[in-house]
């Protein structure tokens, strides 16, 4: 075969799978990571949001706080949903009819009696960090400066016997706290073997 | 021959009577005072099936209270026709409202409403008045941490970020640019049942079960959103955060994501409605209703997860035999209810009933629902609506003669994998009387003599 007529063979098959690519690339779904929309999130878009706080400390930002500085800022607050001695509030004309306890509990875990708070059954310190700064206070949520997190994180801690008043919370102090219930959750044991009754 | 024929045999004596009632009635809807009370002795009906009370209750006193009549037809036509010709013709048969092109409402005369909770956190779906298996979006179960926020969907944002290789932010019109996908799909919040595993105090489905629902949702796949970032080595789960007042926040795995998980943005064909997450919300079927996360921001593709409020502190199962906690456990497993006949209801008297109530599971498609009338010592298999879909509400039906002595329905509900709805018994046995979440026990209705139903604890 000439190289000329090599050259005519070529370009007819390439010429007829030509449109037929061209035809792919217009039905269909595009699939995979094709589909060019919405808009490339800036550094400050995530900035803004990326404020949750892991276990490991992840996500803990700068700053610090004392049980004093805490507990003064939980008296002006919190107090009035959670209680002067963090106890929990009933009250009806409180928003869900008050506030949780945040302390108390220790040993009731196995009994008909169970009370569940930050102390008894709270595995890990970052999640009271990472709760405040976005949840509390529950009529204000967000407006809560780093520092005073730290300061009400160390007053609750410190509160619940966990901390001595004496600490100070911050990055590196906070994911180093041993929570009393840190053992106390297993991961999905379900289903259980239910009998067929047929 | 039952003894409960169902309607009525027709007599002229009917038709005059009907006649001399509509005329009572449109004179009653005029004139004020004590004239109204009589309306009171006004009921031949059959609403002895209903609860007595607030819910889905509509005796002809609020029937005329709603002012159906009223705003339907007097504004068109006069007084005079309203009450009645000699055709013997219903006070409606008349010329009625013109099309409006607005949004419809349902009739006037329809009173089945949610119930919300003291602190109003939650409301519940009036499962006792259920039918097929769509939950109307009005009547879709509420639950949230700090009240339904009002969002501006043109405001709104999602951020896919973290482990990522390209962080990318989508409004709701980028989201529905993408291939779509609907599924109808059951939402149960994990709280679900709770009171009903340690007493028998709430009166109906409604207040003992009713946040569960089943809706149509339609989005975007969770895979092609994560397709267009790209999921770095090493990513396993992903943070969901709502932008509402608690910021709610799940950690969710990475696999589930891939798997089934969708963005919903409308919901049996429409906006999801704002107390159920508009402008768009994480759908992951099957799973406890919590971290189907509402109002959704913000994914976070992490390593390990993120241990939030919503983990730890609560959705974590504590058993009190042991003092220790499941975590994590996110499948609602099988469960199913009798809606009619439920508790506060009352049966008219005895002869034929259609039992019917609704089956679920997160974990495979419900393979058959057996029902009961005496108290468990014989099973009868229910039919089952078709289609039967996974991981949505399954409605069932089974015919009962009900011969006017008491009788104690339950259903049992059985999926694919072979679970079997379980009994309280087995339940308390297994895990002590706890904070419960994901009681799925069996319910019983007590069916009195006298027709009433009430919720009763198993024996
Ligand atoms: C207006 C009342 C109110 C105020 C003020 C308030 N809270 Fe709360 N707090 C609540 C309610 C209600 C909840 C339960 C929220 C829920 O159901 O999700 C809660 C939950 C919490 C929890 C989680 C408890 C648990 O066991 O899960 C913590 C921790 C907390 N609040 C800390 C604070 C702190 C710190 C402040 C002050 C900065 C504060 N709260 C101010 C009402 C309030």
């Amino acid at each position: 075969m000439s190289f000329k007529l090599k050259s005519v063979i070529l370009g007819v098959a390439v010429l007829s799978v030509l449109p037929l690519t061209v035809w792919a690339q217009q039905t269909g779904y595009p699939g995979g990571a094709d589909y060019p929309f919405g808009t490339p999130a800036s550094k400050a878009d995530i900035e803004a949001w990326d404020k949750d706080v892991r276990p490991d400390g992840m996500g803990l930002p700068a700053g610090s706080g004392s049980y004093k500085a805490g507990a003064q800022i939980y008296a002006e607050q919190c107090a009035s949903c959670h209680g002067a001695k963090l106890e929990g509030v009933r009250d009806q004309n409180l928003p869900q009819g008050g506030g949780p306890a945040l302390i108390g509990g220790r040993g009731t875990l196995n009994t008909p009696k169970f009370k569940q708070t930050v102390e008894s059954y709270w595995p890990y310190a970052s999640t009271l960090f990472d709760y405040i700064t976005r949840a509390m206070p529950y009529t204000a949520p967000g407006s809560l400066k780093p520092d005073e997190v730290y300061a009400l994180t160390e007053f609750i801690l410190a509160e619940g016997n966990i901390v001595p008043k004496t600490a100070v919370m911050d990055a590196k102090s906070l994911p180093k706290v041993q929570m009393p219930n840190k053992d106390g959750f297993y991961p999905d044991n379900r289903p259980y073997p239910v009998k067929r009754y047929d | 021959m039952d003894d409960n024929p169902i309607g009525e045999a027709v007599a002229e004596a009917d038709v005059e009577r009907a006649l001399e009632q509509a005329q009572e009635k449109c004179e009653a809807v005029f004139r004020p005072g004590p004239r109204q009370t009589n309306e009171q002795s006004d009921c031949d009906c059959k609403e002895g099936m209903f609860p007595q009370g607030k819910l889905g209750t509509s005796s002809r006193r609020a029937f005329l209270r709603s002012g159906g009549l009223l705003t339907a037809a007097a504004a068109i036509v006069p007084v005079k026709a309203l009450a009645q010709d000699a055709s013997g013709d219903a006070p409606w048969s008349m010329p009625g409202r013109i099309a409006k092109s607005d949004y419809g409402t349902r009739a006037s005369f329809e009173k089945v409403a949610r119930l919300a909770s003291f602190g109003g956190t939650s409301s519940l779906t009036p499962l006792q008045a259920s039918t097929g298996i769509i939950t109307p979006s009005g009547l879709h179960f509420e639950r949230h941490h700090n009240g339904v926020p009002t969002i501006d969907s043109a405001q709104h944002r999602l951020i896919i970020h973290g482990m990522v290789d390209k962080p990318m932010k989508y409004s709701v019109e980028d989201l529905k640019r993408f291939p779509s996908t609907s599924r109808i799909l059951f939402v149960e919040c994990s709280g679900n049942s709770n009171a009903a595993s340690r007493s028998a105090s709430q009166k109906t489905a409604q207040e003992a079960h009713g946040l569960t629902s089943t809706s149509e949702w339609t989005g975007v796949k969770l895979s092609t959103l994560l397709a267009q970032v790209g999921i770095k080595d090493g990513a396993a789960w992903v943070l969901a955060e709502g932008s509402d007042g608690a910021m709610l926040s799940r950690s969710v795995p990475i696999d589930k994501m891939l798997d089934d998980a969708m963005v919903a943005y409308a919901q049996n064909g429409e906006a999801i409605r704002p107390e159920n997450g508009y402008p768009m919300r994480l759908i992951l079927p099957g799973w406890e209703g919590n971290i189907n996360v509402k109002w959704l921001r913000r994914l976070k593709i992490g390593d390990k997860p993120f241990m939030t409020r919503e983990e730890t502190s609560k959705y974590t199962d504590l058993i009190t035999l042991t003092g220790k906690a499941r975590q994590f456990s996110w499948v609602m497993e099988a469960k199913s209810l009798i809606t009619f006949p439920s508790g506060d209801m009352r049966l008219p008297g005895k002869g034929f009933y259609e039992i019917t109530g609704l089956a679920w599971s997160g974990r495979a498609p419900i393979e058959r629902v057996e029902v009961t009338t005496d108290g468990g010592r014989t099973w009868h298999l229910a039919s089952l609506q078709e289609p039967v879909l996974p991981k949505a509400h399954v409605r069932f039906r089974f015919p009962w003669h009900w011969d006017g002595s008491e009788a104690i329905l339950e259903s049992r509900a059985t999926d694919q994998t072979g679970y079997v709805q379980p009994t309280k018994a087995f339940l308390t046995a297994t895990e002590g009387v706890g904070p419960t979440y994901h009681y799925n026990g069996i319910q019983s209705w007590k069916v009195a003599a006298d027709g009433s139903v009430s919720n009763v604890l198993q024996a």
